[in-house]
């Protein structure tokens, strides 16, 4: 019922509790709390993937966030299906569909189980080497075999359709790790009356005390005195238990991201919670507590599923009451594993034989190994293991050589010792150190506020592991700013001290052989792969394990780094700390997209800016066009009408009659006081002293180095008021370049600054008719070209409300710009818009806009220019001031590159056949036939179809271009070459004489 | 995620609402438009980019919008001081000496 191995009153789950699962369409039944692994052992299943590379079949490996092997696909319903999950992670809840992945047809027959057998054209670099040559193979060939041959798991097609939080906290102390030690340190640093939040990735407190069964806290069974002690600390107003959450990154200053998973557990969803929970920690200080992992043992054949870990094998039978075999073997270099042979056996699960490879193991566990009855082979290695889908024997010799012994298992727990977890540490950019007593790195220089306690710290006694805990709560809850509170103490007892531990190939997968003993399993990386990597040159631990990618799969070499690193240094003659470790990142376990992006999506991803009038616009059938952030009209197509068509009539209209545009999102800057000309000097390349008070000019404004940064007009209100527009996208950085000299350069300036883009609505009102439409709506400003000229500005009303008329232009038609508040832009465009509308009018769009601009020949900066174009590139050179001493890029201007003859200039370009519109960003040549690479001259800035002009007409940057008006260049194209002449940049009324009208 | 000390608000806040500003006390020439080519190579753009101490400028863009200055480790990350714009260069050597001097004392 919950699974023919599932011992009757061993483990911690009630059996009166199930939960109903399919493993590949198979149901199969659970007990609450189980993880996918385990109630797949518990129902006698351990072939439960195939291999990345090689297609073998795996099995479970461990009991926790390392594993490599047993990454399924987990789906709630359609949408809610996640690949590559590690089922010794996920719990089971009713319901769930569990698919195995990277097999076909069936995970027992596997066609891909062929390349095993062509595992010698696969051996480390295979990739690199293989697929170099022909080039052109590798698209159409290469890269989808390999994708198709290689790809863990298929992601999901539909959207996510859950939601996720995020949460920013502060703490004195965060604690990473419930373990012991964690609980320890937890408890202390409360007790002392500090802000505490611990996390620990497993749904219950307690770390390896879910298999270690002989300790005693406080006289209590460990498990028992974890799950009170976190019931205490969860009562505990100061203290924030967050259990299912893992401290996946260790970032600047005591910044760490945990990523909690809310409901991936449950069967049945609250909508109202999120999936998962991103909590974004700054901590006072950080108490590392992130344990140990144990390291396989690597001989041949490692990788047959039904061998574990041998605290995997104690956490299924301790935890879940799972028996993962009915005869099982046990093959260490520690101490640690005996006690999971005593578990077994103590369960009635018989133990074949304890094979361990040392002499002389620890005198307590071998003592209690013979009280009990079990076999113990010292001396002695598994050279390699029997079985395909699951092992069924073990072949086990005398080390240095000797007859075999096969010995009949059906799991084998194996065990080469313990890797202190640096991960976190190392994230955080400490520097390990090699304790070359115990083989292992450890903690050594700290570099962020941080301590690490207990495993991961290399302190393997209890009790030492308790006083170091406590100790270092109540030492960083003091120093985070904790006073008062009581001091913790706790004695602890385990039933057997541990000895033991290797590092590298085991006998039988040494130098000298070519067997597949794995250390990488998620990647197929074997030992032998190690040394072939060595002897073709890899000498550097970061060139091997990107030669043969070990521990770059999602599990980042948790089991295989060491074990990788051993082989190496054995095989370059050098210790270990000469090879060196390579780095640990972020993640420390993968991480949901939905969990980072969270709630950055859809139309929360990137917000969208709307002018005022946006509503009018998209009333009256408007398409939009994103500018930066900003949605702007971009044509107004009437019935019947293409983007061409529209876009021709509106230009006609503008020119014949008028044409109303919103230009609101257009920057705006407020520059005020005493010395705002001076300051105005300064940014922009015209002078501005005298420019009066009603009046205005069009500003270049350069960097230092001299090239063009952006432009706009410049209205002058009144002696210390001026009004600055810049070009749409340009206002946020034009804003911050005005504040950095003025703090920094020119603080001596009387002047503040002030964006007002989003104050204003701006109404662009164009054409011959523009100053008849407007004029009955204004108040107190004399519009007569002789009171109110081109390029003039006042203050006064229409329809009522405040406005900073402005007349000017950016068609070359007669114009006025109406500024008005924000919340009036649309009544006061309604307003004119009826006026308009009655005289034949239009409203126009961005595309218009352009193309109106560049019949006059008005450039567009960072669409004409690219931020190496001066002034005088742009023709521009009359708007740069001779006599004042200085402004922002007067001495980048004289640099020699800059008056250099022969610069790309910005021309006009007339296409020979009047009819052809040329490609913006197409390539400009001299000579179309010369041979290739041909010599490009420039490029097509703007390019339109002018209605007004009944022609193509384009703007370009070109070499030396003001000295070729006349000649006959080449745009060439994939498909023909289009001749142009070169023209200058003014298509349309020549004279500018409509300006005036 | 850095933590930053602005000295004009006078909190640390959290690097979201800076932006970084390049290096610090490098001053535009009074007379800029009579350097030599090679002074204005040397103002605009030769960097040190030092691996330790750099005095680099941050603006408090999301805040009170000033910019200022700071004396950063860049291989730790580590803040030695913040200080306001226009302020000399602060002497390094003496703050870690009154650190030690302070961890001694305890
Ligand atoms: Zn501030």
């Amino acid at each position: 019922m919950m699974g023919a191995n599932r011992i009757p009153g061993v483990g911690r789950l009630t059996p009166a509790r199930t939960a109903r699962f399919t493993f590949d369409g198979r149901t199969l039944t659970a007990l609450e709390g189980d993880t996918v692994a385990s109630a797949l052992l518990a129902n006698g299943i351990h072939l439960v993937g195939r291999s990345f590379k090689y297609h073998r079949p795996r099995g479970i490996l461990s009991a926790g966030a390392e594993e490599p092997n047993a990454l399924i696909d987990v789906a709630r319903d359609a949408a809610r299906r996640q690949p590559n999950v590690r089922a010794t992670v996920q719990e089971v809840f009713d319901g769930m569909k569990v698919e195995s992945q990277n097999r076909w047809p069936s995970l027992a027959f596997d066609v891909g189980g062929f390349n095993d057998l062509l595992s010698p054209f696969f051996a480390a670099g295979f990739y690199y080497k293989t697929f170099m040559w022909p080039k052109a193979a590798w698209h159409a060939i290469y890269e989808p075999f390999i994708r198709r041959a290689a790809g863990l798991g298929v992601a999901p097609t539909e959207a996510d359709p859950d939601h996720y939080a995020s949460r920013y906290a502060h703490c004195d102390v965060l604690v990473i790790g419930g373990g012991v030690a964690g609980l320890s340190a937890a408890l202390a640093a409360a007790k002392a009356g500090a802000k505490v939040i611990i996390c620990d990735e497993q749904p219950e407190m307690g770390g390896a005390l879910r298999y270690e069964s002989g300790t005693t806290i406080d006289g209590k069974n460990g498990w028992d005195w974890a799950q009170e002690t976190a019931g205490t600390l969860a009562e505990m107003d100061n203290v924030t238990v967050l259990t299912r959450t893992t401290g996946f990154g260790y970032y600047n200053h005591n910044f760490v991201g945990l990523v909690e998973r809310v409901t991936d557990h449950l069967a049945a969803l609250d909508k109202s919670l999120p999936r998962e929970r991103l909590w974004q920690v700054r901590a006072k200080k950080v108490i590392l507590a992130n344990g140990q992992i144990e390291r396989h043992m690597v001989f041949a054949n490692n990788d047959r599923p039904g061998i574990m870990l041998a605290s995997a094998g104690r956490t299924y039978l301790n935890h879940f009451g799972v028996a993962v075999g009915s005869k099982v073997g046990v093959y260490t270099a520690h101490d640690s594993a005996y006690e999971a042979a005593f578990d077994l056996k103590r369960a009635g699960v018989s133990v074949a034989a304890i094979v361990d490879c040392r002499e002389n193991p620890g005198e307590a566990v071998l003592a209690e190994a013979r009280k009990l009855g079990i076999e113990v082979l010292t001396g002695h290695s598994v050279i390699k293991a029997g079985g395909k889908l699951r092992v069924n024997s073990v072949s086990v010799a005398r080390n240095g050589g000797g007859s075999a012994r096969k010995i009949a298992v059906d799991a084998l727990l194996v065990s080469a010792g313990w890797t202190p977890s640096v991960h976190l540490f190392s994230q955080s950019r400490g520097k390990v150190k090699f304790d070359a007593a115990t083989q292992r790195f450890l903690p050594g220089t700290y570099l962020q506020d941080c301590l690490s306690i207990g495993a991961c710290n290399g302190t393997d006694d209890l009790q030492a592991t308790i006083d170091e805990a406590l100790a270092a709560g109540e030492l960083t809850a003091r120093a985070a700013g904790a006073e008062g509170g009581t001091q913790v103490t706790l004695s602890g007892e385990n039933r057997f001290g541990w000895t033991g531990g290797m590092i590298g190939a085991a006998e039988g997968a040494g130098p000298d052989t070519t067997v597949k003993a794995f250390i990488d399993f998620q990647h197929d990386v074997c030992a032998k792969d190690i040394r072939l990597a060595v002897r073709e040159g890899m000498h550097s631990i970061e060139h091997i394990k990107r030669f043969t990618t070990n521990g770059m799969a999602s599990d980042q070499g948790k089991l295989s780094n060491m074990h990788g690193l051993a082989i190496a240094a054995e095989a370059l003659g050098k210790d270990i700390p000469q090879v060196g470790l390579t780095t640990f990142r972020q993640p420390y376990t993968p991480v949901t997209f939905g969990a980072i992006v969270n709630h950055s999506r859809g139309p929360l991803f990137d917000p969208a800016r709307k002018t005022p009038m946006h509503a009018w616009e998209e009333a009256h059938g408007a398409e939009f066009e994103d500018v930066g952030n900003w949605k702007r009209a971009w044509f107004y197509p009437r019935s019947g009408e293409g983007m061409h068509e529209a876009v021709a009539r509106e230009c006609k209209t503008v020119r014949d009659v008028a044409g109303v545009f919103d230009a609101s999102t257009l920057g705006k800057i407020e520059v005020v006081g005493p010395d705002a000309a001076q300051f105005l000097n300064l940014m922009y390349t015209n002078a501005w002293d005298n420019l009066k008070p009603g009046r205005c000019r069009y500003g270049i404004m350069l960097r230092d180095d001299g090239f063009v940064y952006d432009d706009g007009v410049v209205g002058r209100l009144a002696e210390d008021r001026f009004h600055v527009t810049t070009t749409t996208g340009g206002a946020p950085r034009v804003m911050n370049h005005m504040e950095d000299y003025l703090q920094t350069e020119f603080p001596h300036l009387k002047v503040w600054l002030t964006s007002t883009t989003e104050q204003w609505a701006v109404i662009a009102v164009q054409g011959p008719k523009a100053r008849e439409i407007i004029a009955p709506l204004v108040e107190g400003i004399d519009l007569s070209n002789e009171a109110f000229p081109h390029m003039s500005v006042a203050e006064g009303k229409i329809c009522g409300v405040p406005t900073r008329l402005f007349r000017m232009s950016f068609t070359g038609e007669l114009g006025f710009e109406v500024n008005v508040p924000a919340d009036y832009g649309q009544a006061v465009w309604e307003a004119i818009w009826a006026r308009a509308e009655l005289m034949g009018a239009c409203a126009y769009g961005t595309e218009t806009m352009h193309v109106l601009r560049a019949e006059k020949g008005y450039i567009i900066v960072g669409q004409d220019t690219d931020g190496t174009l001066t002034p005088d590139d742009a023709g521009l050179s009359w708007a740069v001031s001779k006599k004042k001493p200085d402004f922002v890029g007067i001495r980048g201007l004289k640099r020699p590159d800059l008056v250099k003859s022969g610069r790309k200039q910005l021309v006009g370009l007339l296409t020979k056949d009047p009819k052809v519109v040329l490609e913006e960003g197409a390539q400009i040549v001299a000579d179309p036939n010369q041979p290739k690479p041909m010599t490009m001259l420039g490029h097509v800035t703007s390019s339109y179809w002018s209605e007004n002009c009944g022609r193509s007409i384009a703007l370009a940057m070109v070499a030396g271009g003001r000295e070729r008006l006349g000649q006959t260049l080449y745009v060439p194209m994939t498909d023909r070459t289009i001749a142009v002449e070169v023209s200058d940049m003014v298509f349309f009324d020549k004279e500018g004489g409509r300006l005036h009208g | 995620m850095l933590l930053i000390y602005c000295p004009y608000c006078e909190e640390e806040r959290s690097e979201l609402e800076f932006r970084g500003a390049g290096d610090a006390h490098i001053a535009r020439p009074a007379n800029i438009a009579d350097i030599t080519d090679e002074e204005f190579e040397e103002y605009f753009f030769l960097r040190q980019n030092p691996k330790g101490l750099i005095f680099e400028r941050w603006r408090h863009i999301h805040g009170c919008g000033r910019f200022f200055n700071a004396a950063r480790d860049t291989v730790s990350d580590r803040f030695y001081t913040t200080y306001k714009a226009g302020e000399p260069k602060p002497d390094i050597s003496a703050i870690l000496q009154s650190e030690q001097d302070k961890g001694a004392a305890k």
